[in-house]
């Protein structure tokens, strides 16, 4: 069974449409790098997997769990960090963490906090208000939020934006260490990044699946060609 | 449950991480307790009420319950917490009823800090309890429904800003409908029996019976359903957005 599972999603807004006849399935162990210029639909579509938009058509599913019909089941096999980490700016990190540990029913919520606080190197600050907090620790702590329950299916929306390259190396460290357990998707224009930590590409352009492949097999499609000559041959 | 205690917990305890909180309880009671002395002339009537101190609650409530209620959903908004709030695994009736039972007790312990007043009224004379008590009780149902048209007022934005002042003219009008003037300009208008109804749906009408001591079902229809229909409409236009 597919962990991400996404049949003809469609959503418009007023007269634009955002994302048309999507479809997309994802298993475990797989990470998707899911490419696209801006305002090609990449976080409409995340937001419909996740659940905080409702699709004009189609369906998504979370580990075998509608998001539609069953939204909390759905909602608790799934960590999602939206597009710049937002955070409750006046909580602490530990806070901030432990209250999303609680809304998610764990039950070593303390421990769990201890545990993620340590994994995404956050001990440090973690006495510190959200709002204090420098860029780089402000997108650890929206990642932070997300695997705090270790969840199977993992949507994160640009987790490396503005990050410096030693951030986004510590990132990419942490996804690629739990990745083989998970099906995770992630967005993000960084195109070094999709060959360091994808299983998959998937590159869309208005709303539609341009390519849907290996990062191998798409190199090999364009010999000679970098990976940023595709996107750009692809997209316009 | 879980989720409900969790919400309710952070959304009451959020008042006192600003400011906001403390400016809030110091000017409530300050009004609150000027008005009734220097307006109302509680002292200089000599009668050991509260009546002259309630009076004026329907205006405190509609300028102070858009305060604490701007930031309901509006600052989930603009943080960009909402849509992490809702791609967690709890309802939007969840989050709705504990922010609003939370923006609620919060009011609740404003009114609480006026309790010294009922001492004082003890000191000078001897008052009815009861009469006190029911006030306290039509005092912070008022303060209910002002809160429940400023949590639709804070769903419609992201600004706090602008839920705070939709909040307040909304309350305003509920406040201004019943007394004279207002009639004055209605009779002019529309027949008497509607003007007469009309005032019906205003604060002070409704908030008046409680003062004297008596538990009336139709103002207490009234500010519930006030309140209740608030907090519906609101969380629709959330789960809706």
């Amino acid at each position: 069974m597919a962990l991400i599972e996404a049949k003809n999603l469609s959503k418009s807004y007023g007269t634009i449409r955002a994302v048309s006849n999507l479809s997309l399935s994802v298993e475990r162990g797989e990470v998707i790098g899911f490419l696209g210029p801006n305002g090609a639909g990449k976080s409409t579509t995340m937001k419909l997997l996740a659940g905080y938009l409702q699709p004009d058509q189609g369906s998504a599913r979370i580990a075998g769990f509608d998001v539609s019909e069953s939204p909390v089941e759905a909602k608790s096999k799934l960590g999602y960090s939206p597009e710049g980490a937002p955070a409750y700016g006046e909580m602490t990190v530990k806070e901030f963490l432990h209250f999303a540990a609680t809304l998610r029913g764990l039950k070593d919520a303390a421990t769990r906090v201890h545990e993620t606080l340590a994994l995404c190197r956050l001990s440090d600050v973690a006495g510190q208000t959200v709002d204090t907090l420098s860029k780089g620790y402000r997108m650890r702590v929206g990642f932070a939020q997300a695997i705090i329950h270790d969840p199977e299916v993992l949507i994160l929306d640009e987790p490396t934006d503005g990050l410096d390259p030693n951030q986004k190396h510590e990132v990419r460290r942490i996804l690629a260490g739990m990745a083989e357990r998970k099906a995770v998707i992630v967005s993000t224009h960084l195109l070094e990044e999709v060959e360091a930590l994808c299983t998959r590409v998937v590159l869309i352009s208005r709303g539609e699946i341009r390519c849907d492949e290996t990062p191998k097999s798409l190199l090999a499609r364009f010999p000679g060609k970098r990976m940023d000559e595709i996107f750009r041959h692809l997209t316009t | 449950m879980r989720a409900f205690r969790a919400i309710l917990a952070r959304e009451f305890l959020g008042y006192f991480r600003t400011p906001l909180a403390y400016v809030f309880l110091a000017v409530f009671n300050a009004f609150a307790v000027s008005l009734a002395f220097f307006v109302g002339s509680f002292y200089e009537s000599g009668i050991a009420n509260l009546d002259r101190f309630f009076i004026y609650h329907p205006w405190l409530w509609a300028f102070l319950a858009p305060a604490a209620g701007a930031r309901l959903w509006a600052e989930e908004r603009r943080q960009g917490t909402l849509e992490l709030l809702l791609t967690w695994p709890v309802t939007v009736w969840q989050a709705a009823l504990g922010k609003f039972i939370a923006a609620w007790l919060f009011l609740a312990t404003a009114l609480a800090m006026s309790l010294p007043m009922v001492l004082t009224v003890s000191w000078l004379g001897n008052p009815d309890l009861g009469t006190i008590a029911c006030g306290y009780l039509g005092s912070l149902l008022c303060g209910g429904a002002c809160l429940g048209i400023a949590a639709v007022c804070s769903a419609l934005t992201r600004s706090q800003v602008i839920a705070f002042v939709t909040g307040f003219l909304a309350c305003f009008i509920l406040v201004i409908v019943g007394y004279g003037v207002l009639d004055n300009l209605l009779s002019g208008i529309l027949p008497a029996q509607y003007v007469s109804n009309v005032a019906r749906i205003g604060l002070w009408r409704n908030l008046e019976p409680f003062t004297l001591g008596i538990l009336g079902i139709q103002p207490l229809t009234y500010f519930i359903s006030v309140a209740l229909a608030g907090l519906g409409l609101s969380t629709l236009m959330i789960e809706r957005r």
